[in-house]
């Protein structure tokens, strides 16, 4: 799926009226089955930007074309289509604490099953060997059958982006995949993100705290700080001095940033009642 | 009380150090009290006259034809049956209640509104649901006895119109409270299911129902034990069961009849209460 932004601007819906926009003016292109990844310190907006990409939250101005349609111009059947055909991976893994994992990783499929075949897979799953094997991709197949709260938070997020492998989504929208994993995981991890999206086509935008992991796995690197773009560049192209200017503009500043994180900052939630973020580790 | 013993002189932040709460507090508080005084004038709320002399005798003679219990063989059988008439019709009823709270409740609830994940929810979701709510309001406002009185006159004196009574007023219940748990917990991965393209109904059974299972469980087995009290207080009607068994040796004066009677129902309300628990602990 090509993306297209133009001049997007965009304000989390609880937002103070007078804070600055979590967005503004963000104009991007990418083509089918381009992989991007967006860097920048905390509160520049990267999860707004994948929010607004799925949908999740409508824009205040600007453009916004996904596969070339305007989802906010949709009808809300066509728009549901449109939800199937992409999958946000939020930072906190979205698992019930009773479920198994087997029934969470397979859930990846509910767009494109009926409520009556949904149904019979949560009494016989469907489909084991292909939650089997996407649970391998991520070292975490012998964890198949066993119920998510028993499980740590590495784990747990490793569940949430396999569940991305069996979804039917040609734009996979991953928030922060690495923020529980140990270094050996998360280059595990992303190995098997990027070979899976390259091999199936799937436009891929994730946000990344590593740039080091954004830098070796990605071609293309979009550097956001306070709602704007600083750079879209080819990852061999952004140096050290780049680099250094984004997270350094953060120290100067840093006594508006806990501001500007409250209201920018706010990760992925139901944009309408942001609740607290709870990591289920019960 | 607050931070008035500390140091000040030599505190520069003892300002600071107090809690800013503390009398808005006290002023709810006191607010509170002034509130319940014209409340307990209004229900002629004087506990102590349970004490005067002449009280404590009419409680006393009361209580004393108590015993000794009777439980010859012919009332105990009797007891057995209207005891798994009474269960049954509980059991009945809370299961037609269901038909009616789990439709309503997921027309109800806030959490599975696809037009709310993004937003306001569209004009003729939220017309749907707030008529919803208020058929809710209307069936749970009215007392299972009325009901009863008005289905004892429809399908005639027994059970069937004590099944009715607790299907109407218990629908309503459940269907407040489900909507409400639902509401209250965490949606999280019920909405990521939804902005993946999932439908509402498979959020509902992929997410929202395995996060809140154990709740609504212990909840829908207590209002069971209510429906249980309550189909009691129909039995008095004529609507069947212990409850009526109970009417009639209330009216007859036979105090050992009622003790046995009321035994078996602290027994019932035990039992679901042991129900209730293992349930919680299976589902946790």
């Amino acid at each position: 799926m090509n993306i297209e932004l133009l001049g997007l601007q965009a304000r989390h819906p609880s937002a103070a009226a007078n804070a600055p926009a979590a967005l503004q003016g963000i104009s991007l292109q990418l083509s089918a089955g381009e992989q991007v990844a967006i860097i920048g310190p905390s509160g520049a907006g990267k999860t707004s930007l994948l929010q607004v990409l799925a949908c999740a939250q409508k824009p205040t101005s600007g453009e916004l074309r996904l596969g070339g349609q305007s989802p906010w111009r949709l009808s809300s059947h066509e728009l549901r289509l449109l939800r199937g055909r992409l999958f946000l991976a939020p930072q906190v893994p979205p698992l019930p604490p009773r479920q198994r994992v087997v029934t969470s990783v397979l859930a990846g499929r509910l767009p494109g099953m009926s409520l009556v075949a949904s149904l019979r897979s949560l009494f016989y799953p469907i489909d084991i060997p292909a939650a089997y094997e996407a649970l391998n991709h991520f070292d975490l197949s012998d964890k198949l059958f066993d119920r998510v709260d028993r499980l740590s938070g590495g784990e747990r997020q490793r569940v949430g982006l396999a569940r991305a492998l069996l979804s039917p989504a040609s734009l996979w929208l991953i928030d922060e995949p690495l923020s529980a994993l140990d270094p050996m995981r998360a280059r595990i991890a992303m190995t098997a993100l990027v070979k899976l999206a390259r091999e199936r086509q799937i436009t891929m935008v994730a946000t990344l705290h590593q740039v080091d992991m954004a830098l070796t796995h990605f071609d293309r690197i979009i550097g956001l700080h306070q709602g704007q773009m600083v750079f879209d560049l080819p990852s061999a192209q952004v140096t050290r001095e780049r680099l250094a200017n984004l997270y350094e503009q953060q120290g100067q500043e840093q006594a508006n940033e806990f501001g500007l994180d409250a209201s920018n900052a706010e990760p992925e939630q139901n944009p309408v009642v942001p609740a607290p973020v709870v990591m289920h580790c019960r | 009380m607050s931070a008035t013993h500390l140091p000040q002189a030599n505190l520069p932040l003892a300002g600071k150090l107090r809690d800013p709460d503390f009398s808005s507090r006290i002023f709810w508080l006191t607010f509170a009290l002034l509130l319940l005084w014209p409340l307990g004038v209004a229900t002629e709320f004087r506990p102590w006259v349970l004490w005067e002399p002449e009280n404590r005798k009419v409680s006393r003679d009361f209580l004393a034809i108590f015993w000794p219990l009777v439980y010859d063989a012919e009332f105990m059988r009797m007891v057995v049956r209207e005891t798994w008439r009474t269960v049954a019709m509980a059991t009945a009823g809370v299961t037609l209640a269901l038909m009616l709270a789990i439709p309503m409740c997921l027309m109800a609830t806030r959490v599975l509104s696809l037009s709310a994940l993004s937003g306001r929810m569209d004009r003729w979701p939220a017309v749907l649901r707030w008529c919803v709510r208020a058929t809710l309001i209307v069936l749970r406002s009215i007392p299972e006895l009325v009901w009863a009185l008005v289905f004892v006159r429809v399908v005639g004196l027994g059970p069937t119109a004590g099944v009715l009574a607790i299907a109407l007023t218990y629908g309503g219940m459940l269907g407040k409270v489900y909507a409400e748990i639902l509401e209250s917990g965490e949606s999280h991965a019920t909405h990521t299911l939804m902005r993946n393209g999932s439908g509402r109904l498979q959020a509902f059974v992929y997410a929202l129902l395995p996060s809140h299972a154990a709740e609504l469980a212990s909840y829908t087995v207590y209002r069971w034990e209510c429906a249980i009290r309550s189909s009691v207080v129909l039995g008095f009607v004529g609507a069947g069961g212990l409850g009526q068994q109970l009417d009639n040796s209330m009216k007859m004066f036979n105090g050992g009849e009622v003790a046995t009677l009321l035994l078996i129902f602290i027994l019932l309300v035990a039992l679901a209460d042991s129900v209730s628990a293992w349930l919680r602990r299976a589902l946790s």
